[in-house]
């Protein structure tokens, strides 16, 4: 059965097509006036959010080692757009779209590096013990961002080391992480990141690269005996997720007037998986929608705030049983044999 | 001296409650081939029910703590029969995720149930302490029972393992599930009784613990528990001695870490060892190595 150009077309760009409208849809509501404020202070945290859950299904999806560390690099990224947005509006004295832009590229670069310097010692492991090594790095990088102080004089940045007597003025000190930043971010910024995380995702899975990312995922040894280089590539999969983190990152940072490290704790990282987990790991579809429906819909109905991490939680498991149930799988085979058989009597034109 | 040597003690102390916990973890690593990520949960629940013993119900002590221990072992064995039973041949990928899952559920049940408010747990074991050194070195009657009932636990699940019926099944389940349930050992049954020691001793982990930190919340449970699972791979994952070994050098390296290089870093410090011991010798320090087979 041959699967016909259109359906191709609109696998690869359906992402792209659905943020799109959802963009303009949202841009359309705020001119006419009908959006409420609640809804509108959620537009710039849902991008953020959706950048992150679509980073961290390259890692658990495309790639297939689960990461418990993703909001230490979002961390990193948040912390360093604040910094990078300060120095370049005071120093540089450059108008607040172009710091926003030095703040996200900033934040990507430094959780990138963050990224190559983690994934050299954590992609020597697997499963369980990869998952919990992210886990204890994104401890870590929190525990060391509680010491660290930086801060801004005249055009020098300072740096130190549980010491907050610096000269100038404070912008980030330790556990109570930064205050007093100003709002920068915006929803079009956070709509084009949006894009860009799938356009830099997408084309990844589709290429050559992306490719041997899946093959190493499927089966390490089959992967390496066909001479692929497999800590190249898991390599490639975890820095990009981590650089894009970064920037979502630096988005969310840059979104909010305070800031403290243990905003971004473990039940952070938590947070993004089920996103990723329920909405299909591998799909980037799903990721968009999990995270969207998962970040607005808790934030809407508040008066259930109380139940839910519980709901998250069930929800988390049933998922978990039901997609690894062997009769609701073999259900499910049945169907989709069946209307591929239909569809071949149709000579393929229904696919 | 004095000072370095009343540190060690409470790292020793540290590291046993550690211990008991990584036994659990350990256990149920070597037998289910999965990360239990609830096992430090079910400290939390055995700390409250222990808590709700002493202080709603005005029950003594040892009757606390033995109720703890059996609403936990009862809590290990439901959680292994409904959440991971199913998974049994899933991915470990999926078998991971639904223990976080279960995690986060036992975590906010507990909130709903007590409230998000820490509680000040009433120790079970008297206060004071005993004097050494001409009263320079004070070593609390908590850190005593604390070493003392690790050392029982580590001596008793030794000889449970190495001498029972069911220790041996256990020994050859971990060793080969399908062999042995060719051997006619009913696999489900040693399971469950896995996580059922293992949830037992985290209950008396969890009430000592909480002897020692008196406060308690539903996340009390998360950071030991992810620590203890360190110390169960420092030592070796899958080795009941090298979990001991693991839970006590873990202890008293954060404790000595706190002391002289930072208070803030502690935890870093552990997460530290962790890697490095993973890089250098990933099976742990008294663990076997695993070939990889084609």
């Amino acid at each position: 059965m041959k699967k016909t150009t259109v359906t191709k077309f609109l696998r690869k760009f359906f992402p792209y097509i659905l943020v799109i409208a959802a963009f303009f849809i949202c841009q359309s509501m705020i001119a006419a006036g009908t959006m409420p404020r609640t809804t509108k202070s959620l537009l710039i945290p849902v991008c953020v959010y959706i950048v992150m859950a679509v980073s961290l299904n390259l890692t658990v999806g495309i790639s297939g080692e689960l990461s418990l560390g993703h909001a230490g690099f979002m961390s990193i990224g948040a912390f360093t757009g604040i910094v990078i947005a300060a120095y370049a509006r005071q120093a540089l004295g450059v108008p607040e779209t172009v710091q926003l832009l030095f703040a996200i590229i900033a934040g990507g670069i430094m959780a990138g590096i963050m990224g190559v310097l983690i994934g050299i010692p954590v992609l020597r492991l697997q499963g369980d013990y990869l998952a919990i090594v992210t886990l204890a790095f994104g401890e870590i990088i929190r525990n060391v961002l509680n010491c660290i102080y930086i801060s801004l004089d005249g055009k020098v940045l300072h740096f130190s080391f549980n010491r907050p007597d610096l000269p100038g003025k404070l912008l980030f000190r330790g556990p109570t992480g930064a205050t007093g930043v100003s709002r920068i971010a915006t929803f079009t910024a956070g709509f084009l990141l949006v894009l860009f995380t799938l356009f830099v995702v997408i084309n990844l899975i589709h290429s050559r690269s992306g490719r041997a990312i899946m093959a190493i995922r499927d089966n390490k040894i089959a992967a390496e005996a066909c001479g692929l280089d497999v800590t190249k590539y898991r390599m490639m999969a975890f820095v990009t997720s981590a650089a894009l983190a970064g920037m979502g990152g630096a988005l969310f940072g840059l979104n909010y007037s305070t800031l403290v490290p243990a905003n971004f704790s473990f039940n952070a990282s938590i947070l993004i998986l089920v996103y990723v987990v329920l909405g299909g790991i591998g799909n980037i579809t799903g990721s968009i929608i999990a995270a969207t429906v998962l970040y607005v819909l808790p934030e809407e109905l508040r008066a259930f705030a109380d139940y839910r991490m519980l709901v998250y939680a069930v929800v988390l498991i049933a998922v978990m049983l039901i997609t690894n149930n062997q009769s609701i799988k073999n259900f499910l085979e049945t169907l989709r044999e069946r209307s591929r058989e239909k569809s071949e009597k149709k000579g393929g034109e229904a696919a | 001296m004095t000072m370095f040597l009343s540190n060690l003690i409470s790292g020793i102390s540290l590291g046993s409650v550690y211990a008991i916990i990584a036994l659990g973890y350990t256990m149920v690593y070597g037998i289910a081939k999965m990360l239990n990520f609830a096992h430090g949960d079910v400290i939390m629940v055995g700390a409250y029910i222990c808590f709700c013993c002493l202080y709603n119900l005005g029950l003594p002590p040892v009757v606390g703590v033995l109720a703890s221990m059996a609403v936990c072992t009862l809590l290990g064995i439901l959680i292994e029969r409904l959440a991971y039973k199913p998974l049994r041949q899933a991915t470990s990928l999926a078998v991971l995720i639904t223990a976080i899952g279960m995690s986060y559920f036992l975590q906010n049940l507990a909130q709903m149930i007590w409230g998000a408010n820490p509680k000040s747990f009433q120790t079970v074991i008297p206060a004071g302490n005993l004097t050494l050194m001409g009263g320079e070195l004070k070593i609390s009657y908590v850190s005593m029972v604390t070493i003392a009932a690790s050392v029982v636990v580590m001596v008793a699940l030794s000889l449970f393992v190495g001498r029972s019926k069911m220790g041996r099944a256990m020994r050859c389940v971990s060793e080969d599930k399908g062999a042995a349930q060719l051997m006619g050992v009913n696999v489900d049954l040693t399971i469950s009784v896995t996580f059922a020691i293992g949830s037992a001793l985290a209950a008396i982990a969890g009430v000592l613990m909480c002897s020692a930190y008196p406060t308690l919340k539903p996340t009390t449970g998360a950071m030991p528990g992810i620590k203890a699972f360190t110390a169960a791979v420092f030592g070796g994952i899958g080795s009941i001695p090298g979990a001991m070994l693991g839970g006590i050098l873990l202890g008293v390296i954060e404790i000595l870490g706190r002391a002289y290089v930072s208070s803030e870093l502690g935890d870093a410090f552990v997460f530290a060892v962790l890697i490095l011991v993973l890089l250098i010798k990933p099976t742990g320090l008294l663990g076997k190595k695993i070939h990889e087979k084609v």
